[in-house]
């Protein structure tokens, strides 16, 4: 199995309230492979966009970070904003969610891309720049007469490619991916999807793909974590994590999604928890269907499940950490309608 | 339809609507050939010369009859013009062409046609449709507390005054979306609230007046996957319990699925194809409806396949494409269906982005940079090196590349000429609804007089 890209070890992001701090990334742990795909689903407040930007140093002036994200056997938690600044763009890409307001409508596709290189590559020559964006772009499907013009002439979605090419060119070996298909139509997001799916064969590049739609995750990423209120409940193999979800909130994500092959209307009762003053035990007990006494006393610890992703749920043990009776059901409190996202 | 097991003790004033087919229930929205056309200004000497610019047919022709308790889904990409079809029912998009009779019932005064209908005369049909709209956070003002937003309507709409009243009837609208206990909710202002809660809100002051239609404009799209399934749950109670009819706008094939009992879709400011729920999930028609059905992510690897996704994106409605609208995007398209010279630029593109450097700068060479070709039925592709048969030669290599590439059925003729080559296309034929069993589709491959012309194509 090749080497990670990026590992990511009990990494923890705070920010600052007035009501007190919000842990809104709280001891997380994953690894990225060489061309390989990584899935981050979650609910909207889960932690999943601030994990992504935690990892490439974007996070706003007063957060705090800690834990340790290795790229490269190069420790990228605590580096100076300024070595940050090399390392980003050259060897960690990100596409953001809106293709939209991304591009400066002042500048030709060219001139992006033209900023883009000079700034990491001072040394390409005018041709070689011109040469290099266009074959970029060409792999992204935007024909080379399109090379000069404006972002105001392009769809949606030829911005969209136009964003990914841009974080592209410089051949990151790390990209993050928010949410990149959220304001596209269907076709166009389907489009973007098999070009993102297509990335390992086209540009060996590792991609963190974070988004809200399961459904995307399973177009497109090889495994999966699935986050919520923090942490990262389940990973694993998507297949599996799909066809056999070990966390309850997995299972309960999966009913709830809508598509085509869904017979009839699920949901998750309540809603995710307030992150200055999250439930104790494991944060899901108050929403879970099968919550035991154990879940809401207990932090939940990591196991390997029998079908192979790793879990975080009482459920799958350890059982001798299990206090005597902690297996009993948990009686739960009436939740009301209207609690929820 | 799904519909919840009958365990809430409801009262049921309008049962006997869910119950009765649907055929046989009253008519609410009668629509036929609804047109909204928005004029070009154009540049200043057109206006100076009083050149008229065009116009932008947003809705062009679009007809569909809606009946109580039925929900209709107007299905279509950005562009499709389907906002702007439920806009125009409620006056907030100038109707420029057609009919759209509504009849709320007795209670209501009767029918009314809403084309030519002035702003006051509009405010009064407005308390019997009301509209959600798809971002609950930009439809909710910032400064109003909840209690304060859904008694608006009340007084927008002069209809009480008396304190003891609007709060019995906020509280009754709060109890109905779920927003409780109502005590905890009142008070709010919309940022101390999620999504979904806001969403709730934004229904509770739309059923505050008992209207009869409800246009609801993507009214999921924005909530996470986890609360949709309650918001549309939410929605077919209130259908049930108030009997309301909805005209349901959205992008979503998925969710259609469970609300809709008709589906309409739309591409290009027409509707392609329409007919039962039930008949479009099992037997998708048209290419287009057939590609927004294969393009729903399933969160399911085992069955996440290659699809042949349609090329592009919806096309500029300034400059509608010739034919049918979906013609240059579709897989299926054949000989009748529109191919135009516009068409020329975007089998070039799609040529260029596919071959190296070096080749694109000698094919380029040849034939010149992609101008803007008007539309029409006949194209001349420049040579650079007239008479020297480059052109031709490219025409023969891009096809012996794909032959199967759709635009070749279009392609009648390729005469060289002087200066090039000249391109003619089969007659565009412009595709109407026709019936097709209990559906109704606008297509050119269900058409009996193109049946010989129609390549036995895979499509999506």
């Amino acid at each position: 199995m090749a080497a990670p890209v990026i590992s990511v070890r009990d990494l923890r992001v705070w920010y600052g309230t007035e009501r007190g701090p919000v842990r809104a990334v709280d001891g997380v742990s994953f690894d990225v492979r060489a061309g390989e795909t990584l899935g981050l689903v979650g609910e909207s407040g889960c932690g999943k966009s601030t994990l992504g930007r935690g990892i490439l140093g974007l996070l706003p002036t007063g957060s705090a970070v800690d834990g340790s994200v290795r790229f490269r056997d190069r420790e990228l938690v605590g580096v100076k904003q300024s070595d940050m600044r090399e390392t980003r763009g050259a060897e960690l890409g990100l596409i953001f969610q809106e293709p939209m307001t991304r591009l400066d409508p002042l500048m030709r596709i060219s001139e992006h891309f033209a900023e883009t290189l000079r700034a990491h590559e001072p040394e390409l020559s005018s041709a070689e720049i011109d040469a290099r964006s266009i074959d970029t772009l060409r792999r992204m499907g935007i024909p080379p007469t399109r090379f000069r013009h404006y972002p105001h002439e392009f769809s949606g979605g030829m911005r969209q490619r136009i964003m990914i090419a841009l974080a592209l060119v410089l051949n990151p070996a790390f990209v993050v991916a928010d949410e990149p298909t959220t304001a596209l139509d269907v076709l166009v997001e389907a489009q973007i999807l098999s070009i993102l799916a297509d990335l390992k064969r086209n540009f060996d590049t590792s991609l963190l793909l974070i988004t809200h739609n399961l459904g995307i995750v399973a177009e497109a990423c090889e495994r999966v974590a699935v986050m919520y209120a923090g942490r990262i409940v389940e990973e694993g193999d998507a297949r599996q994590v799909f066809s056999d979800p070990s966390h309850p909130y997995t299972r309960e994500l999966l009913r709830s999604t809508i598509s085509l092959s869904t017979t009839a209307l699920h949901y998750i009762p309540g809603s995710p928890p307030d992150l200055v003053d999250p439930p104790s035990g494991c944060h899901f007990h108050p929403r879970c269907p099968s919550a035991m006494q154990v879940c809401s006393r207990l932090d939940p610890v990591e196991v390997r499940a029998a079908s192979g992703q790793r879990v975080s749920c009482w459920l799958h043990g350890p059982d001798e950490l299990i206090p005597p009776g902690g297996t009993a059901p948990l009686q739960r409190q009436e939740l009301a309608s209207a609690d929820e996202a | 339809m799904p519909t919840k097991p009958d365990d809430l003790d409801v009262h049921h004033a309008h049962l006997e609507s869910d119950a009765t087919p649907l055929d046989d229930r009253p008519v609410v929205l009668d629509v036929r050939d609804l047109r909204v056309h928005f004029a070009l200004r154009g540049g200043f000497f057109d206006r100076l010369l009083g050149r008229s610019s065009g116009s932008v047919k947003a809705v062009d022709g679009v007809s569909f009859t809606l009946r109580k308790g039925e929900v209709l889904g107007l299905v279509g990409e950005s562009g499709s013009g389907k906002t702007t079809t439920a806009r125009a029912l409620l006056g907030l998009a100038p109707i420029t062409g057609g009919t759209v009779r509504f009849d709320a019932g007795p209670e209501f005064g009767g029918a009314i046609e809403l084309t030519g209908l002035r702003e006051p005369q509009f405010r009064a049909v407005r308390q019997a449709i009301q509209l959600v709209f798809q971002d609950p956070h930009a439809s909710l003002n910032p400064a109003m507390d909840l209690a304060t937003a859904v008694a608006h309507p009340l007084k927008i709409h002069h209809i009480t005054k008396d304190r003891v009243e609007i709060d019995r009837r906020v509280r009754a609208a709060f109890e109905r979306v779920g927003l409780a206990p109502v005590d905890q909710y009142l008070h709010k202002y919309p940022a101390d609230l999620s999504g979904g809660q806001k969403q709730r809100a934004v229904l509770a002051r739309a059923i505050m007046l008992n209207p009869a239609l409800l246009v609801a404009d993507e009214p999921v799209s924005m909530l996470d996957m986890s609360v949709r399934a309650k918001i549309l749950q939410l929605m077919l109670d209130l259908k049930r319990d108030l009997g309301l009819t909805y005209l349901y706008v959205t992008h979503d094939l998925a969710t259609a699925k469970f609300f809709c009992d008709t589906i309409a879709i739309m591409y290009l400011g027409r509707i392609v194809e329409i007919g039962p729920a039930a008949q479009i999930y099992a037997d998708p028609k048209h290419p287009y409806t057939r590609s927004l059905l294969a393009a729903i992510p399933e969160p399911d690897p085992r069955r996440a396949v290659p699809r042949n996704l349609p090329r592009g994106e919806v096309p500029d409605a300034a400059r509608p494409p010739l034919g049918c609208s979906f013609h240059p995007r579709c897989p299926a398209a054949f000989a009748p269906c529109g191919w135009e010279a516009r068409d020329v630029n975007a089998l070039l593109e799609q040529r260029w982005t596919a071959v190296e450097e070096g080749e694109y700068e000698r094919e380029r060479a040849v034939v010149g940079d992609p101008v803007e070709l008007e539309a029409g039925a006949t194209a001349l592709l420049p040579d650079i090196h007239a008479g020297s048969g480059a052109a031709a030669a490219l025409l023969d290599d891009i096809k012996s590349a794909d032959p199967n590439e759709p635009f070749w059925r279009g392609v009648r003729s390729v005469e060289p000429e002087p200066g090039g080559v000249r391109l003619d296309f089969n007659e565009p034929v412009d595709p109407a609804l026709r019936d097709i069993g209990s559906v109704r589709v606008a297509c050119h491959l269900h058409d009996p007089r193109f049946a010989a012309l129609a390549a036995p194509v895979e499509t999506p």
